[in-house]
């Protein structure tokens, strides 16, 4: 019998203990302790639960013996997975049959259902929470072992403190962190130099000047530009901002200065990772500015300020914790970005400080060392794991420093 | 002696110089009809409290004698208010030099999250109305001094304003509002927030704050109207209903509605 089927007939068996419970719930008729469908939920539960826990044990176990025997003779083999499938398919329905009954038992109108219903989805919260969470920790136990294996294979120094970023497979390539730091940092500096203006001034504006309307009509406006798919900011970058940057800069361009070669560089990408991340800071700045206390504006404006002073000595310094969260976690975005910069940022690793040249960063590196026919086992490759780990390290910090920040200084005005 | 002091009394009461004077005041919020007609005269040197059943318009109508109300979007107010002669509705008049000259005290203390010192300074560092640092520390420590609250905070001036208790809180934002040098102080309630003991500090330095401004204030307390005030104004739903000497409001009103609500029949 198929695995499928089986689950279908437990879970028929479940609904007919719901109906069951149910039935028997109301013909008690004195005075329950809980609602009949709390009754028949729980027969539900019990029939279900048991039964596909000894379906999930069985299975695995199988699984398990299965691959052990893989060496003996196929038609053995053969027969003995089909006893077994027959086996546990009348496991499984006589497990599903007797909790079936035993939960039966239980209804009468003392039994607590409910409290035991509840309890029930108490667990399911429990577990999914638990499910999230070990879900990151075991992307951070893969990547910690992967980076383990990688720094067996190469020197941690070059890693950490070379100068050099050149893959190649010879087996001796300069694999170092420092020139694709530099990259990520400086274009993450040029993006934050775009959006942090820009964002914050707009907050300002759509909260304390525009008018409803305006601001009903700009604010989702705004963000549109939040939804936009980075693959798309990348495809902007490319196509369209970095030729118009090197028509302007490039030897032929407006300016005739040739300082620009290629349609990629820092300032491509950093600029269009800007744009990505205005409304990212002017929502943030907005909420955060909307939440001082309309009591401190009027303190001001009774006291002669105009509207701008008000903004610059009063709302600003309140505001300023979240606004400052809100930048960081801006810049851990903006460290983390990959779409854009491969399209937009180049593929040279190395120090300049010319923001119309090439650049690469980690989150580039990490594609392309994946994405290669190298041996998954070569340093040129593990190094991926290597640098996506730092990458994490970096962001987790800035976002546990922002969250840090803006909780110790939110109670200013409470 | 006796005889003197009566007779000066009366100099008082019969020639009063009239700070505040406003004349047919009608205030719109939307379709609301919030003021209706009002007329009244405010005198300098004294307090003038304002009572009323909650929503009468007593605020609002506060609140039109330094524009705050100009800060609320569909707010409009007609009819004329006068200080000290001028128009303060005139195009000419710019709200914001207006409310440096009439300073606000609100319901609940609403100091900056800055120092008890920058609180206090905010207003003559926007007015510019110190020369220099020393200046500024002469007009913050007399603000504190005429808000009696400088005992209080002289060691702490650097203290954050929101560490402080209520009523210290109310005291600094008292003191941040003499700081710009206002002629006159509108209080909104100013000690419904506060215990028993801030309220009877901040009624006394309401009292002593009468010799140097006209004190126009807000109350839900009848009894603080009577302990502090010289001219009382009974506002009810929007039109003012009685308006003259505290003295004659509160034993022998004219109207009806204000000994009902004086008695506590009505509100």
């Amino acid at each position: 019998m198929l695995t499928h089927i089986l689950i279908l007939m437990v879970l028929a068996l479940a609904l007919l203990g719901f109906w069951l419970g149910k039935r028997k719930a109301i013909l008690a008729a004195t005075s329950l302790h809980s609602l009949p469908v709390h009754y028949a939920s729980y027969v539900l539960l019990m029939t279900i639960l048991p039964a596909s826990l000894t379906l999930a044990i069985w299975s695995l176990a199988e699984a398990w013996l299965l691959h052990d025997q893989s060496l003996t003779l196929s038609t053995t083999n053969n027969t003995l997975a089909q006893t077994d499938t027959a086996l546990k398919s009348i496991v499984v329905i006589i497990v599903a049959v007797l909790s079936l009954f035993f939960a039966m038992q239980k209804v009468s109108p003392e039994f607590r259902a409910r409290n035991v219903v509840e309890k029930f989805i108490l667990a399911a919260l429990m577990v999914c929470a638990a499910l999230a969470i070990l879900t990151t920790v075991g992307i951070v136990v893969s990547m910690v072992f992967e980076t383990a294996h990688f720094l067996n294979l190469h020197s941690w120094k070059d890693f950490f403190f070379g100068l050099d970023w050149s893959p190649n497979f010879h087996g001796d390539s300069a694999l170092s962190i420092l020139p694709l730091l530099w990259g990520t940092l400086y274009i993450s500096c040029v993006a934050l130099l775009v959006a942090v203006p820009v964002g914050l001034l707009s907050a300002i504006y759509l909260s304390e000047y525009a008018s409803s309307r305006i601001r009903s009509i700009a604010k989702p406006l705004l963000e549109v530009l939040a939804g936009i798919p980075t693959i798309v900011y990348g495809l902007f970058a490319l196509l369209t901002f970095g030729p118009f940057l090197r028509d302007l800069f490039g030897p032929e361009g407006f300016f005739a200065v040739g300082w620009m070669s290629d349609t990629r560089s820092v300032a491509t990408a950093g600029i269009v990772m800007g744009i990505m991340l205005i409304p990212f800071i002017s929502s943030l700045s907005d909420d955060i500015i909307n939440a001082v206390p309309q009591s401190l504006r009027d303190g001001s404006f009774g006291l002669g300020a105009t509207q701008s002073e008000t903004i610059k000595h009063v709302l600003l310094p309140a505001a300023l914790p979240g606004i400052v969260g809100a930048i960081l976690l801006a810049a851990s975005r903006a460290i983390g970005e990959t779409m854009i910069v491969v399209l937009g940022a180049g593929a040279i690793a190395r120090f300049t400080g010319n923001p119309l040249e090439a650049l690469t960063t980690v989150t580039t590196r990490i594609v392309s060392q994946l994405t290669g026919d190298g041996d998954f086992n070569s340093p040129e490759t593990l190094v991926a794991f290597a640098l996506g780990l730092t990458l994490f390290a970096l962001t987790l910090g800035l976002n546990i420093f922002a969250l840090y920040y803006v909780r110790k200084y939110r109670e200013q005005y409470e | 002696m006796n005889e003197n002091i009566i007779s000066h009394e009366e100099l008082a009461m019969t020639a009063p110089t009239i700070k505040i004077s406003a004349r047919n005041v009608d205030v719109h919020y939307d379709k609301t009809h919030a003021i209706r007609g009002v007329s009244a005269e405010i005198p300098s040197n004294s307090v003038t409290a304002f009572i009323g059943p909650s929503g009468c318009g007593k605020s609002t109508f506060l609140r039109c004698l330094n524009r705050m109300n100009d800060t609320i979007k569909n707010c409009q107010v007609s009819g004329d208010i006068m200080l000290d002669g001028e128009d303060i509705y005139d195009p000419k008049v710019d709200p914001v030099q207006l409310r440096a000259k009439v300073g606000m005290v609100f319901q609940k203390p609403n100091p900056f999250p800055k120092s008890i010192y920058d609180n206090v300074a905010y207003g003559p560092r926007i007015h510019g109305l110190a020369r220099d640092k020393s200046d500024l520390d002469g007009i913050v420590e007399q603000a504190l001094r005429r808000a009696a609250i400088w005992g209080e905070v002289k060691d702490r001036l650097s203290a954050p304003g929101t560490g402080l208790s209520g009523g210290q809180q109310q005291r600094v934002c008292i003191a941040r509002a003499i700081a710009t040098a206002p002629e006159v102080l509108l209080m909104d309630e100013p000690c419904s927030a506060l215990d028993p003991i801030a309220t009877a500090q901040i009624e006394e330095l309401i009292d002593e704050l009468r010799q140097n401004y006209s004190v126009v204030i807000v109350t839900h307390s009848m009894h603080q109207a009577a302990r502090i005030s010289q001219k009382t104004a009974f506002f009810h739903m929007g039109t003012l209903v009685e308006f003259g000497d505290t003295k004659t409001v509160f034993t022998n009103p004219r109207d009806p509605q204000t000994e009902s609500y004086i008695t506590g029949r009505i509100g």
